[in-house]
């Protein structure tokens, strides 16, 4: 999902990253308020930064023959709400593009819209409805994870479309080949990602139970499950 | 089921990485000779896309810095996936044995008599 530096047009490049300000600017408020009343939770939202910092390091083969890599964006959004992403998912992309060209700061604001802005915040509402369905925690867990994921990677194609139409089919057809190499190569790594999740969760409900329980994500009833 | 649901999920993931590698076969080689690559980035795919759609197209902006070689980009992807997993894995350490020490002391302020007994 990483827009390359400088393959955005300046229009789109500065329209993003205004696009993005107020989330990240938002996101910072919102962890700080958070670290301040509850300060027992530092660490866990290291867990959260870590957990994006491994997973978008993780390039991944698929079944398209290309490669990409989970955003591990879900964890974080299903802890600490989805503003909190924003700055973290944020200062991973700019990891990435200072130190790994990978990525840029021209399209900084672009790839934090999708991945630490889209990703996590569809990651919260699915979580909430899956909650709401009555569906299990895993279950939940998995859905809003996996489809972060995918949906960040669904994004960057629109993102694409938008700027490079295609001569003659314009947008659309634009978009079904952006989609055609991220959103496809994507599934099965969306799969994956939605499975760590639950993974890491798994170990969070085991032996951070109570934790979980003040931030309102488990009931009683579901801890030692 | 629920005792080995990590150990399942974890061998799934790995299937879901390592099905790929058998499924896919590398393409015969074009007429140049030259091999065509296989697992590339899909980064690197969509770039060569906006070439197709928009061969006018330059980028405006370099990246500050590259990556002296392919080397040592892998060292800063590695570098990046060991300290996000270090600390998760001491996250989980400390929890692990805070969990256990707190388990221990609930037993123990449980059962005095028993530990008195012990003592005496």
């Amino acid at each position: 999902m990483h827009i390359m530096e400088g393959f955005l047009p300046v229009e789109h490049a500065f329209g993003w990253t205004i696009a993005s300000t107020p989330f990240v600017a938002y996101g910072i408020y919102a962890v700080k308020k958070r670290i301040r009343d509850n300060p027992e939770q530092r660490m866990l939202l290291g867990v959260a930064a870590a957990f994006t910092f491994v997973l978008s390091a993780l390039k991944l083969p698929s079944v398209t023959g290309s490669c990409s890599h989970p955003t591990g964006t879900g964890l974080g959004a299903i802890l600490f709400g989805p503003a909190a992403m924003a700055p973290i998912g944020m200062v991973v992309l700019l990891f990435q593009a200072l130190l790994l060209a990978h990525g840029g700061l021209t399209t900084l604001g672009a790839n934090t819209f999708s991945m630490a802005i889209v990703g996590p915040f569809a990651a919260a509402a699915l979580f909430g409805l899956a909650r709401r369905l009555k569906l299990s925690f895993a279950v939940s867990v998995f859905i809003a994870a996996s489809m972060a994921d995918l949906l960040t990677y669904v994004t960057t194609s629109a993102q694409l479309a938008w700027a490079f139409p295609d001569p003659e089919g314009g947008f659309v057809a634009s978009f079904a080949k952006f989609a055609g190499i991220f959103a496809i190569t994507q599934i099965p790594l969306a799969i994956s990602e939605g499975l760590l999740t639950v993974v890491i969760f798994n170990a969070l409900k085991r032996f951070n139970a109570r934790e979980l329980q003040d931030m309102n994500l488990l009931s009683r009833t579901e801890v030692r499950v | 089921m629920k005792r080995h649901q990590n150990l399942i999920l974890l061998g799934v993931v790995l299937l879901l990485a390592l099905i790929p590698l058998w499924l896919v076969q590398r393409p015969a080689a074009g007429a140049d000779g030259k091999q065509v690559e296989i697992f590339a980035g899909a980064d690197n795919k969509a770039k060569d896309m906006i070439g197709q759609i928009d061969p006018g197209y330059t980028p405006w902006f370099e990246p500050l810095m590259q990556p002296a070689s392919a080397e040592i980009a892998s060292l800063l992807f590695a570098l990046q996936a060991a300290l996000g997993a270090g600390f998760i894995g001491y996250y989980l350490g400390v929890s692990v044995t805070r969990e256990r020490m707190s388990r221990q002391a609930q037993k123990q302020s449980e059962t005095p008599d028993e530990i008195n007994n012990l003592v005496d």
